[in-house]
């Protein structure tokens, strides 16, 4: 059953993946997108995660295409514009380049992991019925993690300025 | 037991991106496939916390501010791109040529 759901999250996400980067409007392709997004947060439930999941669903395809579709929406570049494809040349080059990187990614996948740092199998569903799905990862990231975590506080302030000093119309 | 089909999509979605990345030439649909990119790698990571441990979903969690960070930079430099070149075109967009 887990089994065939995963499948079927993937094939949506990939051939969603196939028809962001094909179709020639910009809101087409965000909206293409976001059905990935989607089935990826079905895959991270399969996974284990849910609370990744949840986080996906609410950043990802809720804050972060918004904000894509709403600077496409104010760009006005909805409307049938010529196509932006590159040349036949620039085709096949992106298409071997992306066969040169799945093949290589494929040959990386296919290397073992070491059995002596893997967990016993099914120990983190375990551990998530234990503490919990959000406990799970917030003893990580407040003990671990912690200075990373202040940090990327840190980032997000000066994206926000950033934001606000690149956006202006007059400094 | 999903590991090995769960890196294997990673990868076919990583090479979207960079097939994406390629192909076309408006920055707001180059910005896109980046985030497919980034969305690759943590499914990546996701598939891997399965067997090595959630340290890997913080990272996740990580890459979701880094994520967002930079969706807001980066729209805000294209809407400054096309407030001084009314195009998004990046064939149009060479300031930075010497």
């Amino acid at each position: 059953m887990i089994q065939v759901m995963f499948w079927v999250f993937a094939v949506i996400a990939i051939g969603a993946a196939v028809l962001c980067i094909t179709r020639r409007s910009p809101v087409a392709s965000a909206l293409w997108l976001v059905t990935t997004l989607f089935s990826l947060a079905g895959i991270f439930v399969l996974l284990d995660a849910q609370f990744i999941a949840a986080l996906q669903v609410m950043v990802y395809a809720g804050a972060i295409m918004v904000l894509f579709l709403f600077v496409i929406m104010l760009l006005n570049l909805g409307r049938g514009t010529p196509t932006d494809m590159r040349g036949w040349v620039g085709r096949l080059i992106a298409l071997g380049l992306g066969v040169a990187v799945a093949v290589e990614l494929w040959v990386l996948v296919r290397s073992p992991l070491a059995v002596s740092i893997q967990l016993p199998a099914g120990t983190l569903s375990q551990v998530t019925q234990e503490r919990g799905v959000v406990g799970v990862i917030s003893d990580a990231l407040f003990r671990t993690y912690l200075v990373p975590f202040e940090i990327t506080s840190i980032l997000l302030l000066a994206a926000i300025v950033g934001a606000v000093v690149l956006a202006k119309r007059r400094l | 037991m999903l590991l090995g089909p769960a890196l294997a999509v990673s990868a076919i979605l990583f090479s979207l991106g960079v097939a994406g990345v390629l192909l076309r030439r408006n920055a707001i649909i180059i910005f896109m496939c980046i985030e497919l990119m980034l969305n690759a790698a943590n499914l990546a990571f996701i598939a891997l916390a399965q067997r090595l441990g959630p340290d890997g979903q913080v990272i996740v969690f990580f890459v979701m501010a880094v994520a967002a960070a930079e969706a807001a930079v980066g729209l805000a430099i294209v809407l400054a791109i096309y407030r001084h070149k009314q195009t998004l075109d990046i064939q149009n967009i060479n300031l930075l040529r010497g």
